[in-house]
């Protein structure tokens, strides 16, 4: 119950479509989504594979919660080997693709081998056909989506799809669905690309039925109410994932310019108050919120740029509404780059989502170039005659736009910061741990943030692990550990759902619990799903492990190891990490050297 | 008296909630393919519109219906389908001006808003208040 049963196997290769049962023993032990994903993979390639190559399998993954009524229940993952820096990936996204996907019959779908041709995947229920995409390669996700229901007649196709950045192989490519939600990070629409698929177009009528109907029931009203009445969920729906930058301004931990500052003068001219300010021309950017699939919160923001802004004049191609900013693409599009025009923010945001990119690293690469350029080690003969100094918003803009379509100088910012900052002999620069770009949390000031991040298994994010509450009280590194490990644990279990994890505010373990257990013939608790995360967080591990990476991938950049914080509450700190990790591999029951000792894997029946 | 479901499209989050929440009343499961209310988005998303049987007097879909399966339920007003008379003839889905009766192809039957029978799921399911559940207006 509550999962359909099935997964679907498509070797692009051969042209095989295979459905084969769901293997719910792995089901019971990585509850689905991001843990389920992930045991398919690593059973499913070998973690020295090329990401780029035919063997790298591309899976979307829904949880068992997807489609149902839990509220934020639109949740599916993309997991594969990362492009970006060759670590197991899993970019989960929102919209309304995944609830389709699994009301077609699919609790997953497991994409191998390389088409010969591009092609896009056409899946209504039980009907699916591999067919050309000859008409639509070299298109944008926004062109792709519109031609594939315009091409089938059937406006009711969801999408998941890559622009032309996925097809080169940008580093940092994203899957994007319903026009503006991306499963964004590490390369994920790297992988569709060099498999010649362009898109997944899905339409399900199969519905999602939950093993115990009426406790089902009681426990979405409880959590449900729970959520509509929190606080920090009424913030969300008002002011979106942006009210942080104010908050990151407060604390000294909004990375501006390449992390070279921690707080950014024009902070206030790209936070969410500026979205929501009409200026003196009567514009405002930000015109409403919209929802993901089942989502009781409605973070999404969807805005609108000046029609006389340069990046849009003579452009009406542009004049409309689309997908607004988000923390993460304010902070990586203003302070990390020094732009504070909130219009050229919002048009670099739709280059991403139109081409198919990661704002963050989008954005991190560009800060790390910007820092080189203003070195004089790149000139304006390698940026295509662009002045990339901090604070050029044209340049940001041009960037994105050329980094989409992957021309001239975007196709070096297309390498990702690690790469970029290696060719031109300053690896120092480059903001990033595991090869992966930060996104706006600056370590010195938030000491949990650091070693999460230093420790994250596909590199510097901040989505797998939550110990704000925790770096708010103090700066200190001691006490740090044992928080970022649980909330490791946890948040790799809600990442498994099906579930969106912004519902945190409101919902601890046990909300998910609750309607796991109602919705699956098995009995699920918070307990349970813990050890099913630490599991989880295990076998991320030990992909990396047999993919090359060591304890000392476990670490952060110079930069935040040396450089005191130069301002802010916090000025004159350090990541100080060398004082958490000891700990932190301590407590996960790993050796000094960052491995899994036998009687952990034992433990978590992971022998 | 006539009760209806008046619909606010411009607080929409287009969540789905209320296709959700209708799909499993009438059915059990979770299928927004079935539900009778319906969210359509235009323009990226920059509107997200809830649509279903606005109840209205003149009802088309029962007085071009052959068989007399559609009837006025007297506590409400609402237009409900009598499964065991409709004979999936679609004339009800040609005859009504907003599209809001529609044949279920597993069924061979036609299927609209009955209004749950006075409490309809989808206005509890809104969180947003853009669907709510009143008389309707003269």
């Amino acid at each position: 119950m509550t999962w359909q049963g099935q997964i679907l196997r498509i070797n692009l290769t051969s042209k095989a479509v295979n459905i084969e049962p769901l293997n719910t023993d792995w089901a019971e032990d990585y509850i689905g989504e991001r843990g389920l994903g992930s045991k398919y993979l690593l059973e499913n390639c070998d973690p020295k594979v090329d990401p780029l190559s035919p063997g790298n399998p591309l899976i979307f993954a829904t949880g068992p919660l997807t489609g149902t009524m839990a509220s934020t229940s639109g949740r599916y993952a993309v997991i594969t080997k990362g492009p970006l820096n060759g670590a197991i990936s899993c970019s989960n996204s929102g919209g309304k693709f995944g609830a389709e996907l699994k009301f077609a019959g699919y609790d997953l779908m497991l994409i191998e081998g390389c088409s010969s041709e591009p092609v896009y995947l056409y899946i209504q229920d039980d009907q699916i056909e591999i067919l050309s995409a000859a008409e639509i390669w070299g298109t944008s996700v926004w062109e792709t989506e519109d031609w594939i229901r315009r091409n089938h007649q059937n406006p009711k196709l969801r999408v998941a799809s890559i622009g032309v950045a996925g097809e080169r192989g940008v580093r940092y490519a994203a899957v994007i669905n319903d026009l503006h939600r991306a499963a964004g990070r590490s390369g994920v629409g790297a992988v569709m690309g060099s498999k010649n698929l362009k898109a997944v177009a899905v339409r399900g009528t199969k519905g999602v039925t939950v093993d115990n109907p009426k406790k089902f029931m009681d426990a979405v009203q409880k959590t449900k109410t729970l959520l509509a009445n929190d606080n920090g969920r009424k913030d969300m729906t008002a002011h979106g994932t942006n009210s942080m930058l104010t908050t990151m301004q407060e604390y000294g931990s909004l990375p501006t310019r390449n992390f070279q500052e921690v707080q950014f003068e024009g902070y206030d001219k790209v936070d969410a108050t500026a979205m929501e300010t009409t200026d003196e021309a009567g514009h405002r950017n930000l015109i409403t919120n919209k929802a993901c699939f089942g989502c009781t919160i409605a973070c999404g923001r969807i805005a609108h740029i000046r029609q006389d802004h340069f990046t849009i004049v003579n452009r009406p191609e542009y004049w409309h509404a689309s997908g607004g900013l988000e923390y993460e693409t304010a902070f990586a599009f203003g302070p990390a780059v020094g732009v504070d025009d909130i219009d050229a923010l919002t048009f670099a945001g739709y280059m991403m989502n139109k081409h198919g990119m990661d704002p963050i690293s989008f954005g991190v690469t560009l800060a790390a170039a910007m820092e080189l350029f203003e070195l004089g080690i790149l000139t304006t003969d390698d940026t295509d005659g662009i002045e990339l100094n901090f604070g050029n918003a044209e340049a940001l803009t041009i960037m994105a736009e050329k980094t989409g379509k992957f021309e001239g100088f975007g196709q070096i910012l297309g390498l990702g910061s690690k790469l970029l900052c290696e060719r031109y002999g300053r690896p120092d620069l480059s903001m990033t741990v595991k090869g992966q770009e930060f996104a706006g949390y600056d370590s010195r000031s938030l000491k949990g943030m650091g070693l999460g991040y230093a420790t994250s298994n596909r590199g510097a994010c901040h989505m797998k692990h939550d110990v704000f509450a925790e770096d708010y009280d103090d700066s200190k590194p001691t006490g740090k550990a044992g928080p970022v490990k649980a909330s490791q644990d946890k948040i790799a279990a809600m990442d498994s759902s099906g579930l969106c994890i912004f519902v945190t505010s409101a919902w601890g373990l046990e909300e998910f619990a609750i309607q796991i257990d109602a919705a699956c013939s098995s009995d699920w608790t918070t307990e349970r799903m813990l050890e099913a995360g630490e599991r989880i967080w295990n076998l991320e591990r030990l992909f990396n492990m047999e993919a090359g990476f060591t304890a000392s991938d476990d670490t952060l950049p110079p930069r935040l190891l040396n450089e005191p914080a130069p301002s802010g509450i916090r000025k004159g700190q350090l990541a100080e990490l060398d004082k958490m990790l000891p700990e932190y591999y301590s407590l996960r029951g790993w050796s000094k050297n960052g491995v899994p000792t036998k009687e952990t894997l034992s433990r978590l029946g992971l022998n | 008296m006539t009760m209806t479901l008046d619909i606010n499209a411009e607080l929409c989050t287009g969540c789905l909630q209320c296709e959700l929440a209708c799909s499993f009343e009438h059915t059990g499961s979770f299928n927004p393919a079935v539900s009778r209310i319906k969210v359509f988005d235009f323009e990226h998303g920059r509107h997200t519109v809830p649509y279903t049987c606005t109840q209205c007097a003149e009802a088309w879909c029962m007085k071009v219906c052959p068989t007399g399966a559609i009837l006025v339920n007297p506590q409400l007003g609402s237009k409900e389908v009598i499964n065991t008379s409709c004979v999936g003839c679609k004339a009800c889905t040609l005859a009504c001006p907003y599209g809001t009766i529609e044949f279920n192809p597993l069924s061979k039957k036609v299927e609209k808003c009955d209004l749950c029978n006075g409490e309809p799921k989808c206005v509890d399911a809104c969180p947003t208040q853009a669907i709510t559940y009143n008389e309707m207006r003269p």
